[in-house]
Formats: structure tokens, C-alpha cells, sequence
């Protein structure tokens, strides 16, 4: 028990505090690793919980994919950081006021908030009691019959997302020269080869 | 102190998405920092899925999470995507400019 309360704290704190340093950090750079540390510390809470599958998924998917992506575009764009930067105590102030009116909102909320009576009988999948499935197994058994089409829907956003980032960022350059290969399969040697008869002594 | 309960997960991921708020206000102009704001806010609603899926054992919390995480990794591709077109068409990131686009 003390193990894993020692690991929670361990986990939670890096979290908060990578947190606080990629909103602050200076270089956007440094900002996306903090990102990266906040996620895997994040898997680390999921681990703690009992939710394996969604720990893995989120280091492939955010460390692996998103984190990449945004270390990709931060490190593509040739931005002048420090202009950027402008602005930055001006809007400490009132954004720090917001941040604790919030973070008190929600705290008070939280301190009244009780489980309502009989929320068993109202759960949607209950774990099953001394179950030898792993959480994995369990996931998949519910996500591949109860929420299929869910997921196919998932499936779906995943796919326009694509679509949509790459006509977004595809551009026709005017002026460079490709290769066109209907037009070259097209061709014909009766329409491009022409014989000529020439006369000794004269040129073509 | 010693016993982890679903209080010590709420504070957290409050914490998270407090963070999140505070680094939109935070960084005006800088939309990657924005971004990366918004993608902290959805890891906290995440942590409280997860929570709440492991205090009252249901595992459709679980579910349900997974699908913000596809969400979450879609609008982060669009939202790259957007900002490298913007960042070439103008040469900047400055989202403030953002606003020569209104009719």
C-alpha cells in the first residue's frame, strides 16, 4: 500500500510539474519533451489504476504520434520564438486569476460531490468479481460487440483527420516539371516517328 | 495519506486542466503552445475517465476515454495541419493576426 501511494505521489508530482514547465518553458522545443514527460507520467497513473491497454495507448499514441508530430511542426516552421513571447507578464496576471477561480470552482465542487445510493445497480459494464480475464482481454470483449459501431465511428474520424491534414497541406508547385505517365503510355510510334525522304545533297 | 483513493486522482487531474486553462491565457500568441494546452486539458478529462472507471469498476469509463484519445489525436493532426498552411501563407504564427480572415 505504501508502495503505491509512494508511486502515485511520485507520478502525479512529475505530472503537474511537467505540466507547469510546458506551458512555461521558454523554447517551444523544450516545451514538447515536458509534453512527453507529462504523458508518460500519465501512463504511469493508468498503470496504477488497473488500466494497462489505455497506458500503452497513450504512450504509442501521443509520445509516439502527436508528441512527433508537434516536435515535427515546432522544429519545420522557422519561428521567431522570442516575439512570440511578448505578452507573456502581461497576461500572467489575469490568467493565473482565472486559473485559481477555476481550480477553486472545481475543488468546491468536488468537496459536496458524493456517489449517489445504488449507483451499482445503475453501472453499464461492471468488472466482473475475481475474473481471470487481463483488462486487455476485457476492453476488447466490450469494444469489439457493445460499442462496434463506436468504434467503426472512431475508425471514421481517424480517416477524415487524415484526409483532411493532407489536402490541407498538399500544394501544387506552378513550374515543375512532371512526369506524365498516361500521356507517355499513350503515345503511339505512327504519331511520333515520321519518315522523311531526303534528297542526297540537301538537308532535312 | 497512505490509501490512493479516487479523490487523490480528481485532484490531479483538476490540477492538469487547471494548467491547461492557464496556458492558453498564458501563451496568446503561440498556437503550438495553445495546442499542446488543449491536448493537457483532454489528458486530465482522461485521468477522471480512468479514475472513475477503476472506483466503481465499470469499464465503460475505460472505453470512453480511448475515444477522446482518437478525438485528441485527430484534432491535433487538422490543427498542424492549419498552422503549417497559416504559417505559410503569412509567415508567422502570431494567432492574433488571425483575424484579417473575418468578412
Amino acid at each position: 500500500m505504501i508502495l503505491q501511494a509512494i508511486a502515485f505521489y511520485l507520478f502525479a508530482f512529475v505530472a503537474v510539474a511537467a505540466a507547469v514547465m510546458v506551458v512555461t518553458a521558454r523554447n517551444p522545443v523544450h516545451s514538447v519533451l515536458f509534453l512527453v514527460l507529462t504523458f508518460f507520467n500519465a501512463a504511469g497513473l493508468f498503470v496504477l489504476t488497473g488500466a494497462e491497454f489505455l497506458a500503452m495507448i497513450l504512450v504509442i499514441v501521443y509520445v509516439g504520434a502527436v508528441a512527433v508530430l508537434f516536435l515535427f511542426v515546432v522544429m519545420m516552421l522557422d519561428i521567431n520564438f522570442v516575439e512570440l513571447r511578448e505578452g507573456f507578464q502581461r497576461y500572467l496576471p489575469i490568467g493565473g486569476l482565472i486559473a485559481a477561480i477555476l481550480l477553486g470552482e472545481i475543488i468546491f465542487v468536488g468537496g459536496i460531490w458524493a456517489v449517489a445510493p445504488g449507483v451499482e445497480g445503475a453501472l453499464a459494464e461492471k468488472v466482473p468479481e475475481g475474473s481471470a480475464l487481463t483488462n486487455t482481454e476485457m476492453i476488447g470483449r466490450l469494444l469489439y460487440t457493445k460499442y462496434i459501431y463506436l468504434f467503426q465511428l472512431a475508425g471514421m474520424v481517424l480517416f477524415v483527420a487524415m484526409v483532411g491534414a493532407i489536402v490541407l497541406t498538399l500544394r501544387q508547385r506552378p513550374g515543375v516539371r512532371k512526369q506524365k505517365i498516361g500521356e507517355q503510355v499513350r503515345r503511339r510510334s505512327e504519331e511520333t516517328v515520321e519518315l522523311k525522304q531526303v534528297q542526297p545533297g540537301e538537308g532535312v | 495519506m497512505w490509501e490512493i483513493g479516487l479523490a487523490h486522482y480528481l485532484t490531479v487531474a483538476a490540477i492538469l486542466f487547471t494548467i491547461g486553462i492557464f496556458g492558453i491565457f498564458l501563451n496568446r500568441k503561440n498556437v503550438i503552445i495553445i495546442l499542446m494546452s488543449v491536448e493537457l486539458i483532454l489528458l486530465a478529462v482522461n485521468i477522471n475517465l480512468v479514475a472513475f472507471s477503476w472506483a466503481l469498476k465499470d469499464l465503460v469509463g475505460q472505453i470512453f476515454a480511448m475515444f477522446v484519445l482518437t478525438v485528441a489525436a485527430a484534432e491535433a493532426a487538422i490543427g498542424l495541419a492549419i498552422l503549417v498552411i497559416y504559417f505559410r501563407n503569412r509567415g508567422s504564427i502570431a494567432v492574433e493576426d488571425v483575424n484579417v480572415m473575418k468578412g
